[in-house]
């Protein structure tokens, strides 16, 4: 039997967390609307913008160059051994494409630029926040929110499709080099690849991407606004940032998967 | 200063109540700052002081009461009807908060940009003019990281002056600081005061640049004013918190010091 002010404990917690939860949600959903009208303001940041593409975009090239390459190399080693077992090797090249543009290309490339980047952006900002910069942009009378959250959000949704592309196609050319050594000529990999990769399953992978990078930056930046209590609290607020973008990201795929699949 | 004090207030607030969560931070404060004057809030830590001035701009909004800036209400004004209010009251923060990724001469043009359309040539002089007001014309090219405190205060005050505010809020300029650097500050607050005429308003528990630079001083103690007057009045009060403040001794509360 748990006594009776136990239990009142647990509620009281139980509820003052999902009031937490409402409180956040209410605030991400409040800065969405802010970070949609800061863009037909005056002011609009065009140079941030520029710095921010190539901060989130050009600097992650690395990363997911190697992240796809690998993911490529490791999917093709499977399905080409699971596939012999059955005689059915040739459509190695198809399943490779598929898995990749489909699903491996845009979610593990959300994921990575969603480590990277989003937490980048929450402690960038965060620690403005800890710091009162975000305050004394407020106190010039500018908007923190068409200057800081404006220029990443438009950054990193219109990176991540690029470099979406840019994972699908070395994904692709990984797939090869161990199809070659299982004696898939390059030809046949790409003729199987082409006669079952529609341009449909190409575009419902890369659309994925402009809702993902959309809401890794949002993520980003309303964990990073909400910081309290100094570096301690960036801390926090970037591990928050990791979790629920990469969540957001997993559940939003599920989702827009079934959505696509009607549409296309 | 007669014929001022039939003035609307440059900065009032009335009632106003402010709380963090179950914390109260201020509780019915009543507040007058005259136009042109430099009033002082002093305080023990957590008294309230910097929650106060960041009601001043707009920066936090009241629970309750009201802010009015030259007579017009602020409390319920949206962040783009603020803007107006805040180009012309500027505020120097507690450690400058200088804009880390920039250099020395763009943190001080960076409010010019927003709301000046200036030539690359006026920009260039009105920044040199500003830093050279805060004795750091040769510092241009910096990065904040390259600044001791005393410097970064510096810097953040010429950023405040270049949109020529008539009202300047300080939010604890001496702290952190070297005795040195504190009177250095305290000189600069004084002479901008004189220079351009503006209402100052600094928040700090630093006594010897109260004295040195304010007007008027007002006490604060747990979320109220506790008392308010000149700094001649404030120095021969005999209000038991004034003088315990006076003495030093900052956080002793009233029961404490009525039983001493």
């Amino acid at each position: 039997m748990i006594p009776q002010a136990k239990v009142e404990v647990r509620v009281e917690r139980v509820g003052s967390g999902a009031l937490d939860g409402l409180r956040r949600l209410g605030d991400f959903c409040l800065l969405c609307v802010r970070t949609w009208r800061s863009a037909f303001r005056r002011h609009f940041p065009v140079r941030e913008c520029l710095v921010q593409i190539e901060s989130v975009g050009v600097r992650s090239l690395v990363i997911v160059g190697i992240t796809s390459l690998f993911t490529g190399l490791v999917l093709a080693l499977q399905t080409v051994d699971s596939l012999t077992r059955f005689g059915a090797k040739p459509y190695t090249g198809s399943l490779v494409g598929l898995a990749i543009v489909l699903e491996m290309g845009p979610v593990l490339t959300a994921l990575m630029v969603g480590g990277r980047v989003g937490a980048g952006i929450t402690a960038e900002i965060g620690s403005m926040v800890v710091t009162e910069q975000v305050d004394a942009i407020r106190a010039m009378g500018a908007d923190p929110i068409q200057k800081l959250v404006l220029p990443r959000m438009l950054a990193v949704t219109l990176s991540l499709p690029l470099l979406t592309i840019l994972a699908d196609i070395i994904g692709i050319l990984g797939g090869l080099l161990i199809a070659l050594q299982h004696g898939i000529t390059r030809h046949f990999y790409f003729q199987t690849i082409f006669s079952s990769v529609t341009l449909d399953d190409f575009i419902s992978g890369v659309a994925k991407t402009f809702v993902f990078g959309w809401l890794i930056a949002m993520v980003a930046c309303s964990n990073a606004l909400a910081t309290r209590g100094g570096t301690v609290g960036v801390g926090h607020a970037t591990k928050r940032t990791v979790v629920i973008a990469s969540i957001s990201v997993l559940i939003s795929d599920f989702f827009l998967t079934k959505i696509l699949l009607t549409i296309l | 200063m007669s014929d001022l004090a039939n003035d609307v207030p440059a900065i009032e607030m009335h009632k106003v109540c402010k709380a963090f969560g179950r914390k109260t931070v201020l509780l019915n404060l009543d507040l007058a700052i005259r136009s042109g004057e430099t009033y002082a809030i002093l305080g023990g830590s957590g008294s309230g002081k910097s929650v106060c001035l960041k009601h001043m701009n707009g920066l936090l909004r009241p629970d309750s009461g009201h802010v009015r800036i030259d007579g017009v209400d602020i409390t319920h004004l949206s962040e783009s009807a603020l803007i107006d209010v805040r180009k012309s009251c500027g505020m120097l923060f507690q450690s400058g908060a200088l804009f880390d990724s920039l250099s020395v001469f763009e943190n001080v043009a960076y409010p010019l940009r927003e709301h000046l359309k200036l030539s690359k040539a006026e920009l260039a002089e009105r920044v040199k003019e500003c830093l050279a007001a805060v004795g750091l014309s040769s510092s241009q090219s910096l990065m904040p990281s390259e600044l001791s405190g005393g410097m970064r205060k510096r810097v953040g005050l010429a950023r405040v002056i270049a949109l020529q505010p008539k009202t300047i809020l300080y939010d604890e300029p001496t702290t952190g600081l070297d005795p040195g650097n504190s009177r250095r500050i305290g000189k600069l607050i004084r002479s901008l005061q004189e220079r351009l005429r503006v209402t100052s308003v600094v928040v700090t528990h630093d006594l010897e640049l109260c004295f040195a630079i304010a007007d008027r001083i007002g006490l604060l103690k747990d979320g109220a004013m506790v008392s308010s007057g000149s700094v001649g009045e404030m120095r021969d009060s005999t209000h038991p918190v004034v003088r315990a403040f006076l003495r030093g001794d900052q956080d002793a509360s009233l029961d404490e010091i009525e039983s001493s």
